[in-house]
């Protein structure tokens, strides 16, 4: 769930867009130029934006009596990076606010900072970091995918927290308020989200094996395997 | 043991969509006699909130297009996820077939 339409300060609105631009940029950069270099990784790139599509389209019920739905973005964030994913986000994001009027383009770039920025960057940080301590392929890809999908509504939160202090309590108060909207309905999505990663990163390790050594998802050595 | 993990793991999902629907039971409707409404969007909490923290606070823009009803805005949702579905059913259906091909012409090779 997003920031909604004209619910940011214009200050804070401005500063979010100004902050997501330039990693928006170098993303479409980074994209073109792998398409250029690797043509037959298109097709990945496209299930990455599907997933994206799907993921954000589902607003799931949970436990604490309210509805928000999970992003997608840490497939594309394992796969081609984190940067990637911020105009991918951006994509969805946009349509969302247009057709939909759920988020919106004076939130844009908050929404962007949150969810095609933070999350990719979250995921892609926590796969490095499992492997590096080598947790093996589906729990690294489903801790990456989860806590992307989780910290997206943290920084929800703290964005709103930031616009919006708390009278008595200030900015501590006023995110612990908007946490228990958003991070704690999102727990048990992202464990959603992080499963149904594992199950597309299943197929991709049966099917696209060589694309995954290419994209350094995994080594040569469990190629092997 | 793969199939078998993938299908634990989709079970797994549909357990956690439906158990907060069972778990979360309606209150009562309140004093004022109005039903009290659950399942609603995160977002319109936050808006709740945001009115509370903030009493003068007016959203300084309008969205440019509002699905003209809740079932408009479904359909576009619906839209939304069938895309992005029937493009991973493509990747997904032209991979295994591919992979299917290239198992029977290296079984046709060894023969």
């Amino acid at each position: 769930m997003h920031i909604m339409e004209g619910f940011l300060p214009v200050k804070h609105a401005v500063g979010w867009s100004v902050a997501s631009a330039p990693v928006v940029a170098y993303g479409l950069y980074s994209i073109n130029k792998r398409i250029r270099e690797k043509p037959e990784q298109r097709m990945l790139l496209g299930v990455a934006a599907a997933f994206t599509f799907v993921l954000s389209a589902l607003k799931m019920p949970s436990v604490t009596g309210s509805c928000s739905h999970p992003t997608g973005t840490g497939l594309g964030a394992v796969l081609f990076g984190p940067a990637a994913m911020a105009p991918i986000g951006g994509v969805v994001l946009l349509f969302q606010a247009i057709l939909l009027a759920h988020g919106g383009l004076t939130t844009l770039g908050a929404n962007i900072f949150s969810m095609a920025i933070v999350g990719p960057f979250a995921a892609a940080a926590t796969y490095r970091m499992a492997r590096t301590v080598r947790l093996p392929f589906g729990v690294s890809i489903f801790l990456a995918a989860s806590l992307g999908d989780l910290l997206t509504y943290v920084t929800t939160s703290l964005q709103l927290a930031m616009a919006f202090p708390d009278a008595s309590g200030g900015f501590v108060a006023s995110f612990a308020k908007f946490a228990t909207i958003f991070a704690l309905t999102q727990i048990p999505l992202a464990i959603s989200e992080g499963l149904l990663t594992v199950i597309v990163f299943n197929a991709l390790a049966r099917f696209n094996l060589r694309e995954l050594k290419e994209l350094n998802v995994v080594t040569a050595r469990e190629v092997q395997l | 043991m793969k199939r078998y993990q993938n299908l634990l793991m989709m079970t797994a999902v549909v357990v956690l969509v439906a158990l907060p629907l069972w778990m979360v039971q309606k209150p009562a409707p309140g004093t004022d006699g109005k039903e009290v409404e659950i399942f609603l969007g995160a977002d319109d909490q936050a808006k709740d909130v945001i009115g509370k923290l903030a009493p003068g606070f007016k959203p300084w823009f309008r969205p440019l297009m509002e699905p003209p009803s809740g079932e408009i805005g479904s359909l576009l949702f619906a839209l939304q996820a069938a895309l992005g579905a029937g493009f991973i059913g493509y990747w997904y259906g032209s991979s295994a077939a591919r992979a299917r091909m290239r198992r029977e012409l290296n079984k046709d090779a060894q023969c």
